[in-house]
C-alpha cells in the first residue's frame, strides 16, 4: 500500500477548474510525465506562484469547493500524480474530477468547511500524514498537531486498494 | 414505486453493486475522441489487454484539433486511426466525415431514449435530450468502458427545472440554459440529473434539447434529461423505422422511459421565460450571467459561432437571419464553425454560408477548435470574445483573453456592431 500524505499546498478559492489545474494546450500530450512542468499553470488566484517551493513540493492540496469542475479531463489528477501529489483535500468536488482521482488509485476527502477552515488555520509549513486503513488524518506545523477522520466509501476504499478502477474492474468483470 | 427516467434506465443497466451506493451498469453507447482516448489505448495495450468489449457499441470521431496542427496532434490521431481499424470499429469519423462529437453522434442515430452513454468529455450530457442516461467520465472510466462495457455510479438524484411562458423574439434555448446555470451556481446540480419539462421544453425542437442538456454540467450536473416524446421520435425515425410499425409505436416504447407522476425530486425550479431577456456571461464562471442590457457596448476582438452548444444547423439559421444583408465591424474577426459535414452542406444549400461570407465571417471545417483554445481561432492575452460555446473559464480559448458566453441570435449582431448587442432590436428576423 502506497504511503498518502507530504507537506501541503493550500489553495484558497472555490471552484478550482480543470483547465486551471491543466490547461487544454497540453492535451495533446500522450505522456503523463510530459504534464509535470504545467501544473496549476493557469490559476487564478493572487499571490500563487506554481513555480514557488510550497507548489513544488508538495504532497496534498487542501482547497474549498466544486474542486475540479468543468473539462472530464484525468489530465488534472495525473499532473498532480507526476507531481507525487496523491492526496486532495476540499469540502466538494466536481464529480468527475472525484472519481478520476480514485480511478488513478489518489484519494479525494471531502470534509465539512469547518473542517477545512482548521486545516486552513496551519498555513505555513505543514504537513498531513493519512492514516489510509482507519480513515484519518493528521495535520502537523508551528501550531500543533490535529487529527480528523474523513469518510470515505467501501467503494472508493476498494479502488484505492486495488491501485484504481482498470484493476479492480478487470479482476471482477 | 414512482420512478424518475433514471432511476429506470438504471435498474434496466444494473450489472453489480458491489458497495451499497455504487452501481455498476452495462453501457449502450462508448463514444471516443482523440483527446481523452490514445492514454486510454496506450495503457490497454501495455497491459496485454488491446481488446474492446464491442467493436458495434464504440464510436470515434477525431474532433478536438482536426485537421491535425502539429506532430502531437497527428499523433494523437493516428493513435486513434490506427486502434479503430485494428479493433473493426465501423464508426469512425475521421477528416472529411468529422465533426464535433455531441453534434455527430446524434446526427448519426446513435443515442436512443433509455440508453446509457459514456465519453471521456464532460459535455456527454448533451444526449440525455434523447432521454438517455449520458454522463461524461475520465480516461480510467473510459478504458474500462471500452474494455468492459460497464462503467460504475453513484445513483443520481433528480432536480426537475420546469420551462413554461411565452419565449419572446431574439430569445433562445441558450439563453434559458444560461438562466437555469444562473439560479442552480456552478455546483448547484452536483451528482445529479436535471430533467427538463414545460411547455417551452415540449415545443423545443432536439437541437433546442441538446443546447439546455449540453450545459447541464456547467451546474455540476451528471445529466441534462428531457423526455422522450413525438420530436424524439420525428428526429429519431429515419433510423429506427424498419424496428416499429409507425411512430405511435415508437412513440410507446419510448414513453415507458418518462419520469413517472409522483417521483422524488431533490429540488425542482420553475422558471417563466415570459418577457425573459437575451442572456450573457461576464467573468470566468458559466453562472455569472447578466441580462443583455447590463453588458450591452463591451467591445470584443472576435465573435464565434460553433461548438456542441450551438453549431447545429437552427443556430447557424439564427444567426444568418441577422447577418443576411449585413458586414461585421470592422474591429471583429468572425468565425463560425458548422458542427458537422451535415450541418455545413445544409447550410450551403440554403445559403447561409453565402450569407456569413458576404457578412465577413471565416468559415472553418467542422471541429471544436476555438471552443478549447486549440486551433481555429484562439485569443491572444487581453482579448475579448463573443461566443457561443459553453465555457467561460480563464484561459479557455487562449491564455489571457476574456470569453462572453451568449446565443448565436446575440453573437451575430455583437459581430455586426463591434460590441455586445441586443438581438431583440433587430426585431423579428434580424429585419431591423
Ligand atoms: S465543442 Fe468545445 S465543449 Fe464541445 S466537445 Fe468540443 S471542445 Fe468540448
Amino acid at each position: 500500500m502506497k504511503e498518502f500524505g507530504g507537506k501541503v499546498l493550500f489553495l484558497d478559492r472555490s471552484d478550482i477548474n480543470t483547465d486551471e489545474i491543466i490547461p487544454a494546450k497540453y492535451l495533446t500530450e500522450i505522456s503523463k510525465e510530459a504534464l509535470k512542468p504545467h501544473m496549476l499553470e493557469d490559476l487564478k488566484l493572487e499571490g500563487f506562484d506554481p513555480r514557488s517551493p510550497e507548489a513544488k513540493e508538495a504532497g496534498v492540496i487542501v482547497t474549498r469547493a466544486n474542486f475540479g469542475c468543468g473539462s472530464s479531463r484525468e489530465h488534472a489528477p495525473w499532473v498532480f500524480e507526476v507531481n507525487d501529489i496523491n492526496v486532495v483535500i476540499a469540502s466538494s468536488y466536481a464529480r468527475i474530477f472525484r472519481q478520476n482521482m480514485f480511478n488513478c488509485g489518489m484519494l479525494a476527502i471531502e470534509l465539512p468547511g469547518e473542517t477545512i477552515e482548521k486545516l486552513f488555520a496551519h498555513r505555513g509549513g505543514a504537513k498531513i500524514s493519512v492514516d489510509f486503513k482507519n480513515d484519518r488524518l493528521t495535520i502537523e506545523s508551528a501550531k500543533g498537531k490535529e487529527t480528523f477522520d474523513y469518510p470515505i466509501s467501501g467503494f472508493d476504499k476498494a479502488l484505492v486498494e486495488a491501485g484504481g478502477w482498470v484493476d479492480f474492474a478487470d479482476a471482477k468483470y | 414505486m414512482a420512478m424518475t427516467l433514471s432511476e429506470k434506465v438504471f435498474r434496466a443497466h444494473l450489472r453489480d453493486e458491489p458497495f451499497p451506493g455504487t452501481k455498476v451498469l452495462g453501457i449502450d453507447v462508448v463514444m471516443c475522441h482523440e483527446i481523452t482516448t490514445p492514454i486510454a489505448i496506450n495503457d490497454l495495450v501495455a497491459r496485454g489487454k488491446d481488446r474492446v468489449f464491442d467493436p458495434a457499441k464504440i464510436k470515434v470521431v477525431i474532433d478536438h484539433v482536426t485537421p491535425a496542427k502539429d506532430t502531437k496532434t497527428a499523433q494523437q490521431g493516428k493513435i486513434l486511426r490506427d486502434w479503430a481499424r485494428r479493433q473493426g470499429i465501423r464508426d469512425f469519423f475521421d477528416i472529411g466525415r468529422n465533426g464535433v462529437c455531441h453534434a455527430i453522434f446524434p446526427e448519426s442515430g446513435f443515442i436512443r431514449p433509455g440508453y446509457t452513454v459514456i465519453m471521456g468529455d464532460s459535455h456527454t450530457c448533451t444526449h440525455g435530450a434523447f432521454g438517455a442516461f449520458a454522463a461524461g467520465v475520465g480516461t480510467t472510466d473510459l478504458e474500462v468502458g471500452i474494455l468492459k462495457g460497464v462503467c460504475a455510479f453513484r445513483e443520481p438524484r433528480t432536480i426537475r427545472v420546469n420551462i413554461n411562458g411565452r419565449m419572446p423574439e431574439g430569445v433562445h434555448a441558450k439563453d434559458v440554459i444560461l438562466r437555469v446555470i444562473k439560479e442552480l451556481t456552478v455546483n448547484g446540480a452536483t451528482d445529479c440529473v436535471i430533467e427538463f419539462h414545460g411547455e417551452v421544453v415540449n415545443a423545443m425542437s432536439m437541437e433546442g434539447r441538446m443546447t439546455l442538456c449540453n450545459m447541464a454540467i456547467e451546474a455540476g450536473g451528471t445529466s441534462g434529461v428531457c423526455m422522450p416524446d413525438e420530436v424524439t421520435v420525428d428526429y429519431l425515425w429515419p433510423f429506427i423505422s424498419s424496428g416499429y410499425k409507425d411512430k405511435k409505436e415508437a412513440l410507446k416504447d419510448f414513453e415507458k422511459w418518462r419520469s413517472d407522476e409522483g417521483c422524488q425530486y431533490v429540488k425542482v425550479l420553475d422558471i417563466d421565460v415570459t418577457g425573459m431577456s437575451p442572456q450573457v456571461t461576464v467573468g470566468y464562471k458559466p453562472d455569472q450571467v447578466k441580462d443583455v442590457s447590463e453588458v450591452e457596448g463591451t467591445a470584443v476582438d472576435q465573435v464565434y459561432i460553433g461548438s456542441c452548444t450551438n453549431g447545429r444547423i437552427e443556430d447557424l439559421r439564427v444567426a444568418a437571419s441577422y447577418l443576411k444583408g449585413r458586414t461585421i465591424a470592422p474591429t471583429v474577426r468572425g468565425v463560425v464553425s458548422p458542427a458537422t459535414p451535415r450541418v455545413f452542406r445544409q447550410a450551403d444549400e440554403e445559403g447561409l454560408i453565402r450569407i456569413f461570407m458576404d457578412a465577413g465571417f471565416c468559415v472553418t471545417n467542422p471541429t471544436c477548435g476555438a471552443c478549447l483554445g486549440m486551433s481555429n481561432g484562439v485569443l491572444a492575452p487581453g482579448e475579448v470574445c463573443a461566443s457561443t460555446t459553453n465555457r467561460n473559464f480563464n484561459g479557455r480559448m487562449g491564455k489571457g483573453g476574456m470569453v462572453h458566453l451568449m446565443s448565436p441570435a446575440v453573437a451575430a449582431v455583437t459581430a455586426i456592431e463591434g460590441r455586445i448587442a441586443d438581438p431583440r432590436k433587430y426585431g423579428k428576423g434580424g429585419v431591423k
